[in-house]
């Protein structure tokens, strides 16, 4: 078959390939091996799949391709409409990449309930995926809320101790954030008569929408909230330590990975995308808010004893870059906070398997407890300073591209912001060498720590191409910027006539 | 034409046979009910139990049929009392279908219980009766009499469980209020009465819309909807509700928290949009905004999950009634629709909710707290999943039927620009999402502390468990179909108003 046949369904395959494999494990045996292997086969032929939509990209086009629109109920008007652009294509491929990743960490670690477990894994990449390609509102929203049982059930099943906790407060914070959109999604609609993203945007860049300049700052503010409860920023980050630190690794891997993403997708696709204007007006105190925390997610990292929520909330510093570049309304800082969320989306994912491995054989996250590791377990030592060197964004790896690219977007629009930043990158600096050294330097300090295998080889198999990928991200980023670019370009657009509008007052 | 009845007329008014097809699914029910009452004493206990059960189930299932022949005949009956349209035959379809999934989830019940069923099926398709004519009544008394059926038969059903004071408790508290409440309809019929000189929902609307508008009619409207306001648990009529549903048999919990509640909804939107009640958008506002408030935060702390679904059924009721509190006649449409697809997204998966419920409570209902669902997700996996199901449907989550539910009362109430309440509704949409999800945490995240036994699913139940399950996801993956007919039928509903509107 030609790809012009393939592509209308190309993304309808890539999405619910897993959810296929999910319907399949239902009725499978409870032989817990072949169900790993089956996990395996599905996810890792779901990325083969999607890597069909990076090859056959044209990437100088600026708008969506492979789309799909179909409609699916008449009354409200809503389209199974799906596409993806230089900006989602690569969330897309990142969701894929690390889901075979989460099957073989998951491979030792998870014995009880195995089935469940990864069904739940696959259903829940079929919402990631579908968060990031749908194109109508109420399937973006049904995606969107489609993703919490999973993670949520993954959380509170598979847990660790307080896992209960954990899983419904993550399932709370981010339901109440994300009815807000509903209502902004809704009062949409009823404005003008369609769900359809692309739709809307232009009719709202004409002006067509009755009643939108009134309403625009509370819509504006309804879609916010929701992502940025998600992403998370602060004040709205304190749902995310105790889900990270509670969860299995494989849905820490997925949550920091892919699910934070999904909040500053969203507000880089519907905040700006839709209304670029309040978009501009808003943006001096949401920078702050992000600058508050790059700097404060920093600091709190680094006094964590626990690694877990170190990475935890280096997570939070991190997404924190990417809101700054966003609101910095400049091509650099748009391409930037894209290329750090796929960066940390790998080096992150890796960091949190690592933790998990660890985990797994001490049963404990707490710094304290270990000490001279790298005598013990040099292979594990040495990939763990590489997705270290790449998380702290040392040159030639993915960390940095997409700092460096976000700090100059910053240094554009106010000069303050990008020096604040730039303090980001020194403390992440210290807190994560500085856990590396404490676990790995100077005299094994616990005896059982002695005895710690060196890494299995699935478990290699899941962190080395994390590694692999922090490495080509870092020398050939252009391989990924170049869909990118034409894409925040095309969300740049409409700032050009805004900037005037907004400066003129 | 008056519709007071002249000797010479009644003559004329002889009734003709399509008179009879138009309440035929009424009649069907009635003949069913009353087979199974004279049968009663005539078999012995062991044999009753299977054999009025199918009964039961039987009469259900043509009282479906009879609802199909009567909607090849659509028109007015029985001097302009009864209505035969789409409207009613939606609301007909929804409570028999519920009437039979009810007898379905009882045959199991019932054995386990030990209680002689006797006549409680019959009472089942007795309340049915009175349930459909209400939906299709266009006459206040009618609609009394019919409100006075449907109730009587759910007083006594809330009291089967003989020899627990508390089901007995809970039929009392039900009938003492509920007479209480159905007094103020009476009152309210009465008043409109005064008002307008008729007590015929079509001749009423003509009057109120040609002429001024009494004081009296705003009062009438107000006492009249005490009376629904009750029947549906919508605050502030509501404090029955939990001490009612705990008490009473859980599958009837099931059955009371839908199809009664369906049927006064259908009331109420053939009353407030055929009459396009005047100053109803203040009252209706403050009610929906109660119910759901209350109704969610009384849900937060309950520990027994009867009680919990009463105080779901009372949020429920409230997000339903914000698509009453739309004005414009361009409004209507979708808010009438909205709420006949909110009933009956609500039945499915309430029904189904109970149904689970009522296989757990096992003998004497003594598992009903939310400890007693500890570790359920190991021990019987497949009910629990769908229970969760039900659940997640209660919450609203997309793909199944309660996010459609939601959804289309949601955008009925921002399309009439009651933004506020809007925002009132998916906050608390949101909050209830806490308690429902408790139950799920409670039987997936939690190990069993006690043994608590589950008897494998009978062939009765699981039939029933599936045609909600089907019910839910139809309706919340391919919703199109219900809300088209809701739609069509939400304009045949309307257009004598709407056109003297315009």
């Amino acid at each position: 078959m030609s790809t012009d046949n393939w592509s209308p369904y190309i993304l309808t395959f890539v999405t619910f390939a897993p959810l296929l494999g999910a319907l399949l494990l239902m009725v499978f045996p409870r032989r817990d091996r072949d169900i790993r292997i089956f996990a395996l086969v599905f996810t890792l032929l779901t990325f083969l799949l999607s890597l069909h939509l990076p090859v056959h990209f044209h990437r100088s086009l600026a708008g969506f391709q492979y789309e799909i629109d179909r409609g699916w109920i008449s009354t409200p008007n809503i389209h199974y409409h799906m596409g993806v652009d230089g900006i989602s294509l690569w969330l897309v491929v990142l969701t894929t990449f690390l889901t075979p990743l989460c099957v073989l960490i998951s491979w030792h670690s998870v014995h009880d309930r195995v089935k469940e477990f990864f069904i739940l894994l696959l259903v829940m990449e079929t919402a990631l995926i579908g968060v990031f390609t749908s194109l109508d509102l109420f399937l973006f929203y049904f995606f969107w809320e489609a993703t919490l049982i999973p993670m949520a059930l993954l959380i509170g099943v598979f847990g660790h101790e307080r896992k209960v906790y954990a899983a419904v407060k993550f399932f709370m914070y981010t339901m109440i954030a994300s009815v807000f959109m509903l209502a902004a999604i809704l009062w949409l609609y009823a404005h003008t008569g369609s769900f359809d993203f692309v739709l809307i945007r232009d009719q709202i860049a004409r002006g067509g929408v009755p009643n939108f300049p009134a309403a625009a700052q509370w819509l504006f503010l309804g879609f916010f909230l929701a992502f940025a409860v998600k992403v998370p920023l602060f004040p709205f980050h304190t749902w995310l330590p105790d889900a990270h630190v509670e969860a299995p690794t494989a849905g820490s891997v997925l949550l920091a990975g892919v699910l934070l993403k999904m909040g500053t997708y969203g507000m880089l696709r519907f905040n700006v995308g839709l209304f670029p204007e309040q978009a501009r007006r808003n943006a001096p105190w949401i920078m702050v808010l992000a600058l508050i925390g790059i700097i404060y997610g920093a600091l709190v990292a680094m006094v964590q004893p626990n690694m877990k929520k170190l990475i935890a909330y280096s997570s939070v510093s991190h997404l924190g870059f990417v809101v700054l570049g966003i609101f910095s309304f400049t091509q650099a800082g748009l391409n930037g906070a894209m290329f750090v969320m796929l960066a940390h989306g790998v080096s992150t994912g890796g960091l949190f398997m690592l933790a998990g491995i660890l985990h797994e054989r001490r049963h404990t996250y707490e710094i304290s407890e270990f000490g001279g590791l790298a005598s013990p377990m040099p292979i594990y030592a040495a990939s763990y300073l590489f997705i270290v060197l790449a998380s702290v964004g040392l040159p030639l790896l993915n960390g940095f591209i997409g700092e460096f690219l976000v700090l100059s977007g910053a240094f554009q629009a106010k000069p303050i912001y990008g020096v604040l930043a730039a303090t980001g990158v020194i403390w992440s600096a210290c807190y994560l060498l500085w856990m590396y050294q404490r676990v790995f330097f100077g005299q094994v300090t616990h005896d059982v720590n002695n005895s710690l295998h060196d890494l299995f080889a699935v478990e290699k198999a899941a962190v080395w191409p994390c590694a692999v990928a922090a490495l080509v991200m870092g020398v050939a980023p252009i391989l990924w910027l170049g869909a990118i670019d034409p894409a925040t370009q095309a969300v740049l657009q409409p700032f050009a006539q805004v900037v005037g509008k907004v400066v003129g007052q | 034409m008056t519709h007071f009845l002249f000797p010479a007329q009644l003559v004329q008014a002889i009734p003709q046979g399509a008179d009879y097809i138009r309440i035929l699914p009424e009649l069907v029910l009635s003949a069913f009910g009353i087979v199974v009452m004279v049968l009663d004493p005539l078999v012995n206990e062991e044999k009753s139990q299977k054999l009025l059960g199918y009964i039961g189930l039987g009469g259900a299932v043509a009282g479906l049929l009879a609802t199909w022949y009567m909607a090849q005949y659509p028109g007015l009956a029985f001097w302009n009392m009864v209505k035969a349209d789409g409207f009613s035959v939606f609301f007909h379809v929804l409570v028999i279908g519920i009437a039979a999934v009810i007898s379905l989830s009882s045959f199991e019940y019932m054995a386990v219980q030990r209680i002689r069923a006797g006549e409680y099926y019959a009472l089942i398709l007795f309340g049915a009766v009175g349930m459909c004519l209400m939906s299709s009544a266009v006459e206040l008394v009618l609609i009394f009499i019919a409100l006075e059926i449907s109730s009587i038969s759910t007083y006594i059903l809330a009291g089967f469980r003989r020899n627990e004071a508390s089901s007995s408790e809970s039929s009392l508290k039900y009938f003492l209020l509920g007479s209480f409440a159905t007094a103020f309809f009476l009152y309210g019929v009465a008043l409109m009465f005064g008002a307008t000189g008729s007590t015929n929902i079509d001749v009423i609307s003509q009057k109120l819309q040609t002429g001024p508008v009494e004081l009296l009619v705003y009062a009438a409207m107000a006492l009249m909807f005490v009376g629904l306001g009750f029947k549906v648990a919508a605050a502030p009529f509501h404090v029955w509700t939990p001490d009612v549903y705990e008490g009473a048999p859980a599958p009837i919990v099931g059955f009371m928290s839908t199809a009664p509640k369906a049927a006064a909804f259908a009331v109420l939107l053939r009353v407030v949009f055929t009459i396009n009640a005047p100053g109803r958008v203040g009252l209706l506002w403050v009610a929906a905004a109660l119910s759901m408030t209350l109704g969610n935060v009384g849900a937060l702390v309950q520990t027994n999950v009867k009680r919990l679904l009463a105080y779901s059924s009372i949020a429920h009721a409230g997000y339903l009634l914000m698509a009453f509190a739309v004005t414009s006649s361009d409004d209507s449409v979708s808010g009438i629709s909205a709420a006949m697809f909110y009933t009956a997204a609500y039945a499915a998966m309430n029904v189904g909710a109970f149904a689970v419920v009522s296989h757990f409570a096992n003998a004497g209902e003594r598992y009903v707290s939310l400890e007693d669902y500890e570790g359920l997700g190991r021990s019987s996996p497949l009910l629990a999943a769908m229970l969760t199901i039900f659940l997640l449907s209660l919450i609203g989550i997309p793909m199944t039927a309660g996010f459609f539910a939601k959804f289309y009362v949601f955008s009925a109430a921002i399309k009439a620009h009651l933004i506020w309440l809007t925002l009132i509704g998916v906050v608390n949409s949101a909050v209830g999402a806490y308690y429902y999800l408790r139950i799920i945490v409670v039987m997936y995240m939690r190990e069993a502390r006690k043994e608590v036994p589950v008897a494998p699913i009978p062939l009765g139940l699981g039939v029933a468990l599936a045609v909600s399950m089907v019910a839910t996801l139809y309706l919340g993956i391919l919703p199109n179909r219900v809300l088209q007919y809701a739609q069509q039928s939400a304009e045949e509903l309307l257009p004598s108003s709407l056109q003297s509107l315009k």
